[in-house]
């Protein structure tokens, strides 16, 4: 929808999304005042980087698709160049190796990469017949891995994981052949199987990342270590029921037995309080925006934009499948907000940013006639 | 080039793509339902099981130990109290993990922190989890207190906390009667009951403060609170209060008990006073002795070290544990025996030549007396401590018969007193010395056993007990320091049953008369062995002296006092009870390696017995000496 004020300037946003996104940062800042102790001053920053989110969407929204697929290449080689630079001179924080600093603003170059990388396979693609050859497909598949790896190393498996996956969407949906989606994610799960849980894992996993896999698949192990956060999440959550304890009376979550409960595991506070009805909320309100995305990506013009659209959207419901799926104990534990709920940074910017290219995409379509 | 491909798949690209987006679609809508089925599971189906898990993470059952009961004397006198002390404690995950060394050395300038504070601290630091309190320091000084206190804003995660201590006023005074309590300990986490004891730190581990654990102790109280993850305590759901320990009353005067230990001092010894006609303990003294509050907090090793090395042995309860031949002491009831078995008549003459020998044996049983005696009866024999006149009579009774009869009098068997660990000493048979060393009973140890050497071993206790009962005619009451408790809310007084007393039953009443008269002679006759102490008295005592043998003399040797080194000197004992007609007091007193009975030993009994007549019960007498 375009939305005009005067006839020489059109404001370009999607109504239906923003809706959607709205309800959920509300329902987010909801929840994250009784999880951070009714802090206003924690509420104030969240609204901040709220505020910060939507202005950079609606900025994007502004931006034709087809002068972005311009700067793509020049984004994909400087966004390469910054994570070199992070090894070089990043600095450090929570033992791993994230953050650039540019003097005045500090920031992860990794959150930019989550939009490069979907736009940088899409480009190459477009360009190219679908479904893709392999020899397509190999170049695409360096393309994604080039950076995986670079922020695999930072370490950051969790961003990692997200930008192979917002890569390898746009493949998925570009037509690849479904037996080789299928044979690839057979011998992926395998290969991961076999990392996992051999004694090659001393060797290519950090110490922390074979703790969580322990953890996984036994929280009773080491109920006071390892163990804890799921332990405690899960009683959080299932101690909620049906209606929940009622908003700031979750004693999980007051108490301070549900560790990390402003960022990763808010989902852990909100089905306390809040119960299966809560929960059951949230839900509609991802999977109205998740359709709307798919809608979006349906309808764009071009090969370009429906790859990205496509990408931006499931790349959203990884992030709430991932980060739902390790609260409640089916994943391992992978640091992975919850999408606009969880407290923190930059993934509100970055995830933001995605959805104004999905409306840029939306509402700079050409007539036909043009 | 580009163009034309593009545009030739264009539509094909489309329906491909649609097609993806709406797998896609469903796949979402799959993995969201499976989410949703999973959180059915969670919050609906095993909602029970997770609210019980929160409630336990919430709420917390938290022990309120019960205050100890006071222990007081027969006067009311405060001997065991609850003593508000404070400890310096920190809670590890307050205090960043580097930075706990500088904390310490910052504390260390407001208030000392020794070496082994601090090893102490790192030891228990690696035991407790990061939320708990780890004491630093104990026993802080009221002005310890005040200095941090007002520095306390300083030094986040640093608490003074509050708890009550044993603590006895009188130190080392009564200490062997009272005990202690200490760190309850593995061996104590064995018999006790756990719940009741959670919470509290300290048991009584010896005396009184041990065998009256149960009415001391009281009942554990509790309160559930709510707690953060911490630990930390939010509020309180439920309380219980604790039910607090019976305070308890002794036998015991205090006054009289530090009056004995006074004239002890500097001597190892004992003495057991004993009210003759309850087994009331007035006086339970055994020198040399300890302050028990060292064992309080857990008694450091140094002071523990030097206890248990120091010559004198204090940690020895010699009141109770101290086994010593009671020599001349037990010649009345020996005497008595005679009479019971029909062996002597009271006034039936025996002929002291200064030795005896077996018939048909050369070796020479030495009176003390070397130029002996002449021609003693009972009365004389007891009066002068006739060796011989025992000697014979031993020898006519049989050590069986002999043993018999003194078991009658507790001799042998434990006295029952009201603290543990009493031992029993040893009032030897022919079956005893079989069973114990294979060996046959040879004729001469009936003699010695007959002036109370030898195997015969008895404790003060059981001397002063055996005392009593010849002073009440045979009714036997098992010494007890404790007879009353009182509910510490109510204030309700309740008397301790003491075990029921007994009769020694002997043939002829007139025995008892005889014994007594005899032992009266001791200190009112003109050739008694402690005339020296009735001499002035205005009331009748009755006594007994005893010098028992430490080292064997050699035949034909002379003891000689002065050549010999200070720990081969003989004990010196007294067993005494007065007024003769009406008994107060009856005690037995033994001063190690003091020398003879009647110098060392009953000087202290004679104002001991004198003090209490006269400054605690307050009895007026006649000032004119008592003579006969």
């Amino acid at each position: 929808m375009k939305v005009s004020w005067n006839t020489s300037h059109t404001l370009h946003l999607d109504v239906l999304l923003l809706v959607g996104l709205i309800c959920l940062s509300f329902y987010g800042l909801i929840v994250l005042y009784s999880a951070d102790n009714q802090s206003t001053a924690t509420l104030i920053r969240q609204g901040v980087r709220l505020g910060l989110g939507f202005t950079v969407m609606l900025v994007l929204a502004q931006i034709r698709p087809e002068h972005i697929m311009r700067w793509v290449p020049w984004l994909y080689a400087g966004g390469i160049a910054m994570l070199l630079a992070v090894f070089v001179m990043g600095t450090v924080g929570k033992g791993a190796q994230r953050w650039l600093d540019l003097g005045i603003v500090r920031f992860q170059p990794s959150e930019l990469m989550k939009l490069i990388v979907p736009m940088t396979i899409a480009l190459y693609l477009s360009e190219r017949p679908l479904p893709p050859s392999y020899r397509h497909i190999v170049v695409a598949l360096f393309l994604v891995l080039l950076p995986t790896m670079l922020i695999a190393k930072q370490p950051d498996l969790g961003t990692s994981l997200l930008i192979a996956a917002s890569g390898l969407f746009v493949l998925l949906l570009a037509g690849i052949n479904w037996k080789l989606v299928v044979g690839t994610a057979i011998s992926l799960g395998s290969a991961a199987i076999l990392i996992a849980l051999t004694p090659l894992r001393e060797k290519v996993l950090h110490a922390y990342q074979i703790r969580r896999i322990d953890t996984f698949l036994d929280p009773e192990k080491d109920p006071l270590g390892a163990g804890y956060h799921i332990i405690q999440s899960k009683i959080a959550i299932g101690s909620g029921g049906l209606y929940g304890k009622g908003w700031q009376h979750g004693t999980q979550s007051h108490l301070e037995f549900l560790p990390e409960r402003n960022t990763d595991f808010i989902f852990a506070v909100l089905s306390e309080e809040f119960g299966l009805v809560g929960v059951l909320i949230l839900f509609t309100i991802y999977f109205f925006i998740l359709t709307r995305g798919l809608f979006i990506a349906m309808s764009a013009q071009g090969t370009f934009a429906r790859l990205l659209a496509g990408s931006i959207t499931l790349t959203f419901f990884v992030y709430i499948f991932v980060n739902i799926g390790m609260v409640t104990g089916l994943l391992p534990v992978v640091g992975l907000p919850l999408p606009l709920i969880s407290y923190g940074g930059t993934s509100i910017v970055s995830l933001l940013a995605g959805f104004g290219l999905l409306m840029g995409i939306h509402t700079h379509k050409r007539l036909l006639s043009e | 080039m580009l163009k034309k491909i593009l545009l030739k798949n264009a539509w094909r690209e489309y329906l491909l793509f649609r097609d993806r987006v709406l797998v896609a679609w469903l796949i979402i809508l799959l993995l969201l339902l499976g989410l949703v089925l999973r959180l059915v599971f969670l919050q609906v189906l095993d909602h029970e099981h997770f609210t019980t898990l929160s409630e336990n993470n919430r709420l917390k059952i938290l022990p309120l130990p019960p205050p100890r009961g006071l222990i007081y004397d027969r006067n009311g006198v405060v001997l065991a109290e609850n003593q508000a002390t404070y400890s310096l404690e920190i809670i590890p995950e307050q205090v960043p993990k580097d930075g706990l060394e500088d904390l310490l050395e910052q504390l260390n300038t407001i208030l000392p922190i020794s070496d082994d504070d601090r090893k102490r601290f790192y030891k228990y630091l690696k035991h407790k989890r990061r939320f708990e309190p780890v004491p630093l320091r104990y026993k802080l000084t009221d002005a310890e207190v005040a200095r941090f206190s007002v520095r306390s804003f300083e030094f986040p995660g640093v608490n003074i906390n509050t708890r009550l201590t044993r603590f006895y006023p009188l130190g080392k005074t009564g200490n062997h009667a009272l005990g202690y309590v200490g760190r309850i300990n593995q061996q104590d986490l064995k018999r006790l009951d756990t719940s009741e004891y959670s919470g509290t730190r300290n048991i009584g581990k010896i005396g009184v403060e041990k065998y009256y654990e149960d009415v001391l102790h009281g009942r554990v109280g509790l309160q559930q609170v709510e707690t953060n993850v911490r630990g930390r305590i939010l509020r309180v759901v439920k309380r219980e209060d604790p039910i607090p320990g019976d305070n308890l009353y002794l036998n015991l005067d205090i006054v009289l008990q530090r009056f004995a230990e006074q004239l002890l001092e500097g001597e190892r010894g004992a003495l057991v006073a004993l009210e003759p006609t309850t087994g009331g303990v007035l006086a339970l003294v055994s020198v040399p002795h300890y302050d028990p509050n060292l064992f309080v907090n857990g008694i450091d090793h140094k002071s523990y070290k030097e206890l248990l090395q120091s010559p004198g042995k204090p940690l020895l309860n010699r009141a109770i544990r101290g086994q010593y031949p009671p020599g001349s002491t037990i010649k009345a009831f020996v005497g008595m025996a005679g009479m019971e078995y029909n062996q002597r008549q009271a006034h039936q003459k025996t002929w002291c030549p200064g030795w005896y020998s077996l018939p048909g044996k050369e070796h020479k049983y030495r009176d003390w007396k070397h130029s002996g005696h002449g021609h003693v009866n009972f009365y004389h024999a007891v009066e002068q401590s006739c060796d011989v006149y025992f000697y014979t009579l031993a020898h006519d009774l049989g050590i069986n018969r002999l043993s018999n009869f003194m078991q009658r009098f507790s001799f042998g068997h434990l006295t029952e007193i009201d603290i543990s660990n009493e031992l029993p000493g040893l009032m030897p048979t022919r079956e005893w010395k079989h069973r114990r060393y294979n060996l046959a009973w040879y004729p001469g140890e009936t003699l010695i056993s007959g002036i109370g050497q030898g195997f015969v071993l008895a404790t003060p206790t059981q001397l002063a007990m055996a005392t009593a009962t010849l002073s009440m005619r045979g009714k036997t009451h098992h010494p007890r320091l404790a007879f009353m408790r009182e509910a510490a809310e109510t204030r309700t007084l309740q008397t301790i049953p003491s075990r029921a007393s007994t009769q020694v039953e002997l043939r002829n009443e007139d025995f008892w008369t005889a014994a007594i008269e005899a032992m009266q002679a001791v200190v009112h006759g003109a050739r008694g062995t402690a005339r020296k102490q009735g001499a002035d008295l205005p009331y009748r005592m009755a006594g007994k002296t005893g010098t028992a043998q430490v080292i064997n003399i050699e035949q034909n040797a002379k003891y000689d006092a002065d050549k010999l080194k200070k720990k081969f000197h003989d004990h010196a004992l007294f067993v005494a009870f007065a007024p003769v007609d009406d008994p107060k007091i009856a005690l037995a007193v033994i001063v190690e390696n003091g020398g003879s009975g009647s110098s060392a030993a009953a000087p202290i009994a004679r104002k001991v017995i004198d003090f209490y007549l006269r400054q605690r019960l307050q009895l007026e007498f006649d000032e004119a000496p008592a003579g006969h």
